[in-house]
């Protein structure tokens, strides 16, 4: 056991996959004799070498349609867009091809291939630094889409991924990159992909958060939780697509109350998935309308005012108690 | 049947003065005095305010930026080529080029310090034809022969557009598609590549096997010529060559400018990362502005060095003074954001801002939250 943060943590994972599969290979923009810009692939490149750990030229459809060739030559791409900004120039080989190999082959060819990114403000970026754009990707239908929140589940959500026999987009929210440690094992940790985790258990209400915006969640909960007397429980999402859909669903049909909470824009966003979710499985035992905190349908401002549109504590407990009140 | 040679090419440089300030008469450009002075003007003010705004990002007075030193000849050489009424499409290591097209300069200021404010543009025609900071590399190129297209459709037969990038987004699609579509139209765009030999730490070597990126024109049917980026007045020749050849209807023009990112990438890098201090040192020896100021001083008799140092004084007080005037701004309405979403106002966004500002306004009505807005709105406004 280490305490590690989450740059650490997903380094850690980087390291002992490509030590226990020489298929795994690590490439992008500045990962190698840089270590990448946030220093998360960090001697992956003294140890492993060039050929393993490829600082490609700079071009991110090619990094990811390599990265398929790669995947259907037998090896296990993992490739880092430097920003989510930037991935979007990866999107046409996501969406037509990673996405749909396996089945346009009827099962012959798969892209076993890694998208990593940092994604998310409230780290005083530049413009194009600071999105969160996880249902842009959460809606090809062929793609897994994961957001760790804590070091250790980045860590063992990125293995995971490595091992996924399908492509998968791992989002890693850049405020929480070096915002605290967390005991991580040194011994191979897995966790599934497709699987919520109810990290506070509770009866009055479930509030639903993923990636960064876990952490202001929990703040909330606990005030709200010590001023009331009351227990609400919180779901961390980890995977955004294909969604624990059960997990929902069964934590609302238990507490009848609901609040779910996203860095994104508000319309079209993984928040009204879950709110369709309640509705589909959960929607006779609802005892209020469920609330969403989010950010808004504008431009990501720059980081002069981010912080007012990003949801805080503050927000999210406002929207826990006028759920908890609704009669 | 042997092999037969069908097609050759050659690839040129072009130099004018020297690293030592030797001159080559024969390409000497015909500038007036006051031209020659106002390049050097801008070419001291991009460097000052490149020097000021690393040392406001030291003291957290302002956010990561790129820096353009070094840089200064390329982007100012080619500004002075330009005409008003030419469009600029650069990325974000122009600065040189952005103050002589009259951007005030305490819009990157603002812009830096994450402030839409810093992204409005500014009244002279030079400003309305000149296209926002670019982060996403090469994406600008292609805008660039668009805005030539429509240029010529409608008319405007003596606009050209110059448009610059990078060594490292050289290898991004979009460039390559931009070269094409504007050799194809035969638009009056010239590509400038700022060659500084680094992509953060990707160096130029690992970017492209070819020997050269103006080569890379030849290819996609177009003049290319190599010039050293460091040397002001082979970047105005050059760049003024190539304009009036794409206003004469000789299509466009890639300019490979041979220079060096003598500082960090942004203030966030570290080069000690990825390239050593000799290399740094070798390229100090080649400062632009060294140069040319030598050449203001001996050849032409244009300046003292007294006259210098008045001159840089004189600017360093402006940009004082610029800084005072952006940290003294207090006028950031909050819900700025919701201003542009879209051309008219619409129902959905407006409810969005209302809200947003209820909760704002809660909050400062609240008692222990009233705190937390003081200071998340110092936080804003840094
Ligand atoms: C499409 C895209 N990918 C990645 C980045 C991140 N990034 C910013 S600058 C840079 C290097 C650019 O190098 P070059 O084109 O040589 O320009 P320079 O910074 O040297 O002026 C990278 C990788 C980006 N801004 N846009
Ligand atoms: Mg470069």
């Amino acid at each position: 056991m280490a305490k590690l943060n989450m740059v650490q943590a997903i380094n850690l994972a980087l390291m002992q996959e490509m030590e226990r599969d020489p298929a795994v290979v690590v490439l992008g923009e500045d990962v190698g004799v840089n270590e990448g810009v946030f220093r998360v692939t960090a001697g992956l490149h003294r140890k492993y070498g060039a050929e393993r750990v490829i600082d490609t030229p700079l071009a991110e459809s090619a990094i990811l349609g390599t990265s398929i060739g790669m995947a259907l030559g037998g090896l296990r791409p993992v490739a880092e867009m430097q920003f989510s900004g930037f991935s979007y120039l990866a999107i046409g080989q996501l969406e037509g091809n990673a996405s749909r190999m396996r089945a346009r082959t009827r099962g012959l060819f798969s892209c076993p291939l890694v998208m990593r990114m940092p994604y998310g403000g409230g780290v005083r970026a530049l413009e194009h630094h600071s999105e969160s754009r996880e249902a842009t990707y959460a809606h090809f239908p062929g793609v897994k889409v994961v957001i760790p929140s804590t070091p250790r589940k980045a860590r063992a959500l990125l293995v995971a991924a490595i091992r996924d026999p399908d492509p998968v987009v791992f989002m890693e929210p850049k405020r929480v990159y070096r915002a605290f440690r967390e005991e991580v094992p040194d011994e191979e940790e897995v966790m599934e992909i497709g699987r919520a985790d109810v990290v506070r258990e509770g009866t009055a209400l479930t509030v639903v958060a993923w990636g960064a915006m876990l952490h202001p969640t929990l703040a909330a909960v606990d005030r709200v939780q010590a001023e009331r007397g009351v227990r609400l429980e919180v779901i961390d999402l980890l995977t955004i697509a294909p969604m624990d859909v059960n997990a929902v669903a069964a934590s609302v049909q238990k507490t009848g109350r609901c609040v779910v909470v996203q860095e994104a824009p508000r319309s079209f966003s993984v928040s009204a998935e879950v709110i369709a979710v309640i509705n589909d499985k959960a929607l006779m035992q609802l005892e209020a309308p469920v609330r969403r905190v989010t950010h808004y349908d504008v431009p990501t401002p720059y980081f002069g005012r981010e912080m007012l549109y990003i949801p805080d504590e503050d927000r999210i407990g406002r929207a826990i108690e006028e759920t908890l009140d609704f009669a | 049947m042997p092999l037969t040679t069908i097609e050759s090419f050659s690839v040129s440089y072009l130099q004018v003065l020297d690293e030592n300030g030797v001159l080559d008469r024969a390409l000497e450009p015909e500038l007036s005095d006051a031209d020659l002075l106002r390049l050097h003007r801008f070419m001291e003010m991009a460097r000052d305010s490149d020097q000021r705004m690393l040392k406001l990002q030291r003291q957290g007075r302002i956010g990561t930026f790129p820096l353009c030193t070094g840089q200064e000849a390329p982007s100012c050489g080619a500004a002075l080529a330009m005409r008003e009424s030419d469009w600029l499409v650069a990325s974000y290591r122009e600065r040189g080029a952005r103050l002589m097209r009259g951007e005030p300069p305490t819009q990157d200021y603002l812009y830096y310090n994450g402030f839409e404010e810093g992204a409005a543009m500014a009244e002279p025609l030079s400003m309305r034809r000149t296209t926002p900071t670019q982060v996403i590399l090469a994406a600008q190129t292609l805008h660039a022969v668009g805005i030539a297209y429509a240029m010529r459709l409608q008319g405007e037969k003596d606009t050209a557009v110059v448009t610059f990038l990078g060594d490292g987004a050289t290898s991004q699609g979009d460039f390559h598609e931009a070269l094409n579509f504007a050799a194809v139209w035969q638009v009056p765009v010239v590509f400038i590549c700022q060659n500084n030999q680094w992509a953060i730490s990707h160096p130029r070597e690992k970017q492209t096997r070819s020997e050269t990126i103006a080569q890379k024109a030849i290819a996609y049917g177009m003049p290319g010529l190599q010039l050293d980026g460091n040397d002001v007045l082979a970047c105005y020749r050059a760049t003024r060559e190539a304009l009036d050849r794409a206003r004469s209807g000789g299509g466009p023009t890639l300019l490979e400018a041979v220079t060096y990112r003598l500082l960090m990438h942004t203030t966030a890098d570290d080069p000690r990362k990825y390239r050593s201090e000799a290399d740094e040192q070798a390229w100090w020896r080649k400062d632009p502005l060294v140069r040319f100021r030598k050449y203001l001083k001996e050849v032409k008799g244009l300046l003292t060095d007294a006259d210098i140092e008045r001159i840089q004084h004189e600017i360093s007080e402006e940009n004082k003074q610029h800084v005072q005037a952006f940290e003294a701004r207090k006028d950031f309405k909050p819900d700025a954001s919701f201003d542009f979403v879209f051309g008219t106002r619409h129902a959905v966004i407006e409810e969005q801002r209302a809200l947003f500002l209820q909760d704002l306004a809660r909050r400062a009505g609240a008692g222990e939250d009233g705190a937390r807005t003081a200071a998340r709105e110092e936080a804003a406004h840094g």
